[in-house]
């Protein structure tokens, strides 16, 4: 089963690069962008792993490893068709 | 007393640190090895700075589940001192050992400069060999140096004197300037509640020595000896070296 993690910072931690990112969309004339957050996207292959038991893990991994809980949140969905 | 500096796959200030330990201050130091799961005695364990584990992931993210670094845990639960430069401050802090996080520099830069720091604690055994509100001049070399803890941890820790650091100008004032990293209350070390693990930036070993062009980190690591040694030679050396510092 393969999951995809997606780690960004918590909407209260700035996030300088988002802004650069932003910045130079407005260069660009996007105007109508006015947010940009930058994250990290992680995909796991697990082995014969079942629903309930990707349930159990994500979360855990994200939690522990993927993302630092002080600045960082995850959301996580398992890849369907792969 | 003996000195531990972790080497870790990446650490690149690990033999500037063992010189100021070893050949400035006249300490017995060891380099101790991320994979082994002995401290060997030491009095003190210093992470140095570099970039563990190529930092992938995030700064420090990686090192914390190292061999070593489960005694050093144990090591710091046990009271023993742990100090940590540079990566070593961005490890202890995703260990959890210290509160807090460090993000990407508020430029976007990475920076390599002298920078002040005022001594904001000298209750610690990391900064008795210093006086309140001492400008020390020592250098900086990161990309994630600016310092954040959720405003209820920052309350805390700056209530309980947790702040030991702080980037100042040369006159010892904090302004937005002498901030460069955008650390929140421009932090730039910490120590833990207990006080027997401290956390900064800038690079203490870096300025160790007239010939580096400053030797205000000395009285980091005086300060330690000083701890650790409560006997008279450190303490009349410690005391020495504050009195000259004040002479100056």
């Amino acid at each position: 089963m393969r999951v995809r993690i997606l780690v960004s910072f918590k909407d209260s931690v700035l996030d300088p690069q988002g802004q650069t990112v932003k910045n130079a969309l407005h260069t660009m004339g996007y105007a109508a962008v006015r947010d940009v957050r930058q994250g990290k996207v992680f995909e796991l292959d697990l082995a014969g792993a079942s629903k309930a038991e990707a349930e159990r893990l994500v979360p855990e991994i994200a939690h522990r490893v993927l993302a630092n809980p002080i600045i960082e949140k995850f959301e996580w969905e398992i890849l369907k068709g792969r | 007393m003996t000195f531990g500096v972790v080497r870790f796959p990446g650490s690149n200030c690990d033999f500037d640190t063992v010189h100021a330990l070893r050949d400035v201050l006249k300490r017995k130091t060891v380099l101790l090895w991320h994979k082994d799961h002995d401290l060997r005695g030491v009095d003190c364990v210093v992470l140095p700075g570099g970039f563990s584990y190529g930092d992938y992931l995030r700064s420090g993210a990686i090192a914390r589940f190292s061999p070593i670094m489960q005694e050093v845990r144990a090591f710091a639960a046990a009271g023993g001192r742990v100090l940590g430069i540079c990566n070593g401050f961005q490890i202890l802090c995703e260990s959890g050992l210290l509160p807090g996080a460090l993000l990407r520099n508020k430029g976007l830069k990475f920076l390599c400069q002298h920078v002040q720091i005022r001594v904001e604690n000298v209750r610690t055994d990391f900064t008795r060999a210093l006086r309140k509100g001492q400008v020390l001049r020592i250098p900086i070399a990161h990309f994630d140096g600016s310092y954040y803890a959720p405003p209820r941890v920052l309350r805390e820790i700056e209530r309980r004197g947790q702040v030991v650091f702080r980037y100042c100008d040369p006159d010892g004032e904090v302004t937005a300037a002498a901030n460069v990293n955008g650390s929140l209350n421009a932090i730039a070390g910490v120590r833990n509640d207990r006080g027997n693990v401290l956390g900064l930036m800038p690079h203490p070993e870096r300025a160790s020595e007239r010939l580096l062009g400053s030797a205000d980190g000395r009285g980091i690591f005086e300060s330690v000896i000083l701890s650790l040694e409560r006997r008279g030679p450190a303490r009349r050396r410690a005391s020495a070296a504050k009195k000259a510092r004040h002479d100056r």
